[in-house]
C-alpha cells in the first residue's frame, strides 16, 4: 500500500505548474532579480541595493514614492470604508426573503464589474465633465449646482473621486460574496434566535455578521491586494502624468511611467523593478499580517 | 503511409503559396503617433506611393499618441515593430539609433533635400550621422473665431498688453469663453502655453541655447516672464477648465463657444473640418510694439528604418520618396499645418496654414526649449515643465516656485547648470 506510485499527482499537477512558472513565477522573480542592477557603460551591471536606495533615498525619488504609497493607502481606506459597508448591506438587503426583483437588482449592481476600466473612466469623466457632463445638470436640477466642481481636475478631490468610482465598480463582488455566505446560513440557526426573541437588526448583528465574518476577510484581502495592484482606472482618466499635480498617482502608475517612461522621458527597467518589487513587498506584508494574524484568530462554526 | 504523404504535399503546396505571396507583394508597416492622420495616409500618400512602386504594399498602423513612445519601445524589443518607425525629435529618436533599432539613413539620396537645422532633431551630437527623413515642423500660436472678433468689434492683438485687453473685453461681452484650454492633460499648458509665448521673452534660440551651455537659467527673467503670463491665463479659461481635456478644448472651441484657442498648426486640418466660421491665427504678442518677434516652429515629425526590418531595401524605397518634393508638396496639402522641411518650396492652398507659415518671414524661428539635450536626465525636464505650466495655470505654484523647482532639478544633473 505505502509502496503505490504516486507519479500521478506530478502528471496531473504539471500542466498547471508549468503555465504558472512560465508566466508568472519566472517573469516575477526576473523582476526581483532585476531590481537589483543598474544599466552601466557596457550592459547591465550588478549594483546590489542602489536602486533601493535611490528610491528611499534621494529626496526626489522617495518623495514621489512616498506621494504614490500615501495615495494608494487613501484608495485602500476609501474602498474598506465605501465599498465593502455597502456591499454587506446591498448583500442583507438582496436576502432578504420578502425582497422581490432580487434577481434584477443583483445583475445590476454587478454589471459595472464585468465592464472594462477604460469604458468606466471614460464614462464617468463624460459624466463629471463639467463642460458636457449630466452631473452639474443633474445637480443644477435640484437647486445644488454650487456643489459642483470639476471634482477630477481639483488635487482635493481627484483621487476621492477615483476611488468612488472605483467603489461604483466593484461594489458587486463583496456583495456576491456575502451574499453567497448568507445564504448558506441555515434557517434552523435563525429560527432557533427566533424563538429566543432575537430578530431584525439583532439576528443580523449577532447571528449572520459573526458567520460572514471569514468572508468580510477574505473580501479584504482582496480589496487590499486589488487596490495595490491597480492601475488601469487612473490610467485611463488621468493618463500616466496622474495629474493634477500628481494627486492622484499610485504605485501602478509610477510603476508605468518610470518603467516605460513617459513623453520625453525614457524607461528605465532597473528602477521600475525596484518600485516593483516594493509593492511585492507591501502586498506581501499586508497579506502575511491578515493570514498569521487575523485569519488564524477567526472563529470558524461548523454547520 | 500514403495519407501522411499527402499532408506532406499540402502542407509543401501552403508553403510555397505564402512564400510566393511575399516574394509578389512586400508589406511595410509603419508605426506612428498620428492617429488623426489614418485616412489622410490611407487615401492620399500610401496610394500615391504604391502607385509608382508596385510590388510593394504600405500599412499605416498609428498608436495613441501619449502611449507612442512606450508602446514603440516594447514592440522594438520584441521585434514586432514596423518596418518604418515614425520619429520623435531629439533624444528619444536618438537613443533608438545608439540602440540599434534605427538604421543609419546618412546614405540616403535623398537626405540633400534637407538644411542642417532641418535634420538637426535626427541626428547624432556630432551630426555624423542622419537616421530619420525629416517629414514636417510646427507653428506654435493663436487660433481665433473671426466671426467672435468682428462680432465684439476686436482687432488681431500684436502685444501683451493687448492680447489681455482682447480677453477683457471677450469676456466683459459674456458671449464666448475668452480662450479654450484646459489643464486636465496637463501638455498643453506647457507646449501651447509656456513653449507658445516663451520664445519672444527668451529671444528664441538665443535664450535656449544659452540655457544649453549653462549661461543662462531658468530662473532668470526672461524664463519665469512667460509663467507670470500664463499665471493670468486663469481668468479666462472656461468653467471648470482644471477638468477640461484637449478635445474638450479642440470642441468649444470649433463648435463656436470659444474665441480664442492657443494652438500648434498641426490643429489646422481638424479645426477645417469641424469649424464653420472663418478662422484666423494670431502670432504669440510681443512685449511691446515694435519687438522683434520670436515663434516656435518646432522639427516634429521624421521617419525611420526599423533596423531589424525584414525588407529594408523597399523601406529605403519608400524613404527616399518621402524625401521628395513629390511627398513634401502631398504631405503639406494633406495636412495642411505640418510645414514641409524640404528646401524646396512648397505651395500651399490652406489660407490658415499661410497665414502660419508667413510668421516664418517676420519673426525668428526656434524649436521648444526643452527638447534638445535638456530632457536627458531625470528629472525630466519636460515632463516637469508640463506639470509645473499646468500647475501655474491653475494658480497651485507661483511662477518663481515653479522655476526655481525646474530649475532645481535641471541642475541635479545637468552639468553645465551645476
Amino acid at each position: 500500500m505505502a509502496t503505490r506510485s504516486r507519479l500521478h499527482i506530478a502528471v496531473f499537477l504539471a500542466p498547471a505548474v508549468l503555465v504558472y512558472t512560465a508566466v508568472m513565477i519566472w517573469p516575477l522573480f526576473n523582476t526581483l532579480r532585476l531590481s537589483l542592477y543598474t544599466a552601466g557603460d557596457d550592459g547591465r551591471v550588478f549594483s546590489g541595493l542602489a536602486n533601493f536606495r535611490t528610491l528611499l533615498g534621494d529626496p526626489r525619488w522617495s518623495v514621489a514614492f512616498w506621494n504614490a504609497l500615501g495615495n494608494n493607502l487613501w484608495f485602500f481606506v476609501i474602498h474598506m470604508l465605501v465599498q465593502n459597508p455597502i456591499g454587506v448591506a446591498l448583500a442583507a438587503i438582496l436576502s432578504h426573503p420578502r425582497l422581490r426583483f432580487a434577481a434584477l437588482y443583483r445583475s445590476a449592481i454587478f454589471i459595472p464589474t464585468i465592464l472594462s476600466f477604460v469604458i468606466v473612466g471614460f464614462a464617468w469623466k463624460l459624466i463629471l465633465s463639467p463642460i458636457w457632463g449630466i452631473a452639474p445638470g443633474m445637480l443644477d436640477a435640484v437647486g445644488l449646482k454650487a456643489l459642483f466642481a470639476p471634482w477630477l481636475g481639483r488635487e482635493e478631490y481627484a483621487l476621492t473621486t477615483l476611488a468612488l468610482i472605483s467603489v461604483w465598480q466593484f461594489v458587486g463582488i463583496p456583495m456576491m460574496l456575502i451574499y453567497a455566505a448568507l445564504l448558506s446560513i441555515p434557517e434552523g440557526i435563525l429560527e432557533a434566535g427566533e424563538i429566543e426573541g432575537i430578530t431584525g437588526w439583532a439576528a443580523f448583528r449577532k447571528i449572520k455578521l459573526p458567520l460572514i465574518l471569514p468572508s468580510i476577510g477574505i473580501i479584504s484581502i482582496l480589496t487590499f491586494v486589488g487596490n495595490f495592484n491597480a492601475f488601469d482606472l487612473i490610467y485611463a482618466t488621468q493618463g500616466a502624468l496622474a495629474g493634477p499635480d500628481f494627486s492622484t498617482d499610485i504605485l501602478g502608475t509610477f510603476l508605468y511611467r518610470t518603467f516605460f517612461g513617459f513623453q520625453l522621458q525614457l524607461g528605465d527597467p532597473h528602477m521600475g523593478s525596484a518600485i516593483a518589487t516594493a509593492m511585492f513587498a507591501i502586498i506581501l506584508t499586508g497579506v502575511c499580517i491578515y493570514l498569521f494574524g487575523v485569519q488564524t484568530r477567526m472563529r470558524r462554526y461548523q454547520f | 503511409m500514403t495519407r501522411t504523404r499527402l499532408a506532406g504535399y499540402l502542407l509543401a503546396t501552403t508553403m510555397l503559396g505564402t512564400g510566393l505571396a511575399r516574394a509578389e507583394d512586400v508589406t511595410l508597416t509603419i508605426e506612428s503617433w498620428r492617429n488623426d492622420d489614418l485616412t489622410i495616409w490611407q487615401d492620399t500618400i500610401i496610394p500615391a506611393f504604391e502607385a509608382a512602386h508596385p510590388g510593394i504594399k504600405v500599412q499605416f498602423t498609428p498608436s495613441a499618441p501619449a502611449e507612442y513612445n512606450a508602446v514603440l519601445n516594447s514592440r522594438l524589443d520584441a521585434g514586432s515593430a514596423g518596418d518604418l518607425i515614425t520619429c520623435r525629435p531629439f533624444d528619444a529618436s536618438l537613443a533608438l539609433y545608439e540602440g540599434g533599432k534605427l538604421a543609419d539613413l546618412s546614405g540616403l539620396a535623398a537626405m540633400a533635400n534637407f538644411s542642417d537645422v532641418a535634420k538637426s532633431a535626427w541626428q547624432t551630437d556630432d551630426g555624423a550621422a542622419t537616421f530619420c527623413v525629416p517629414m514636417a515642423s510646427v507653428i506654435h500660436g493663436f487660433i481665433y473665431n473671426k466671426a467672435a472678433f468682428a462680432e465684439l468689434g476686436i482687432e488681431v492683438p500684436a502685444t501683451e498688453a493687448e492680447f489681455f485687453a482682447v480677453l477683457d473685453k471677450i469676456k466683459a461681452d459674456g458671449t464666448y469663453i475668452p480662450m479654450a484650454m484646459g489643464t486636465s492633460d496637463q501638455w498643453e499648458a506647457a507646449t501651447m502655453g509656456y513653449n507658445n509665448i516663451g520664445p519672444n521673452s527668451w529671444k528664441g534660440e538665443e535664450g535656449r541655447l544659452a540655457l544649453i551651455r549653462g549661461t543662462q537659467k531658468l530662473t532668470d527673467e526672461p524664463w519665469v516672464a512667460p509663467y507670470r503670463q500664463l499665471a493670468k491665463w486663469k481668468d479666462y479659461l472656461g468653467d471648470g477648465f482644471e477638468a477640461q481635456t484637449y478635445p474638450d478644448s479642440q470642441n468649444l472651441f470649433t463648435l463656436g463657444r470659444a474665441a480664442i484657442y492657443p494652438a500648434g498648426s498641426w490643429e489646422i486640418s481638424g479645426f477645417n473640418a469641424q469649424a464653420e466660421f472663418e478662422m484666423g491665427a494670431f502670432a504669440p504678442p510681443v512685449a511691446a510694439a515694435g519687438d522683434e518677434c520670436y515663434i516656435s516652429d518646432h522639427t516634429d515629425i521624421a521617419i525611420g528604418l526599423n533596423a531589424a526590418s525584414a525588407h529594408s531595401e523597399e523601406a529605403r524605397q519608400f524613404l527616399e520618396w518621402v524625401g521628395s518634393a513629390e511627398f513634401a508638396t502631398l504631405y503639406a496639402n494633406a495636412l495642411p499645418g505640418f510645414f514641409s522641411l524640404n528646401s524646396a518650396p512648397v505651395a500651399m492652398e490652406d489660407p490658415l496654414a499661410q497665414e502660419f507659415v508667413s510668421w516664418r518671414d517676420k519673426c525668428h524661428s526656434t524649436i521648444r526649449s526643452t527638447y534638445q539635450i535638456l530632457s536627458r536626465g531625470t528629472p525630466n525636464l519636460e515632463n516637469e515643465t508640463w506639470n509645473a505650466s499646468a500647475n501655474v495655470i491653475r494658480g497651485t505654484e507661483t511662477p518663481e516656485a515653479a522655476a526655481a523647482r525646474l530649475q532645481e532639478g535641471l541642475a541635479s544633473w545637468y552639468e553645465p547648470q551645476k
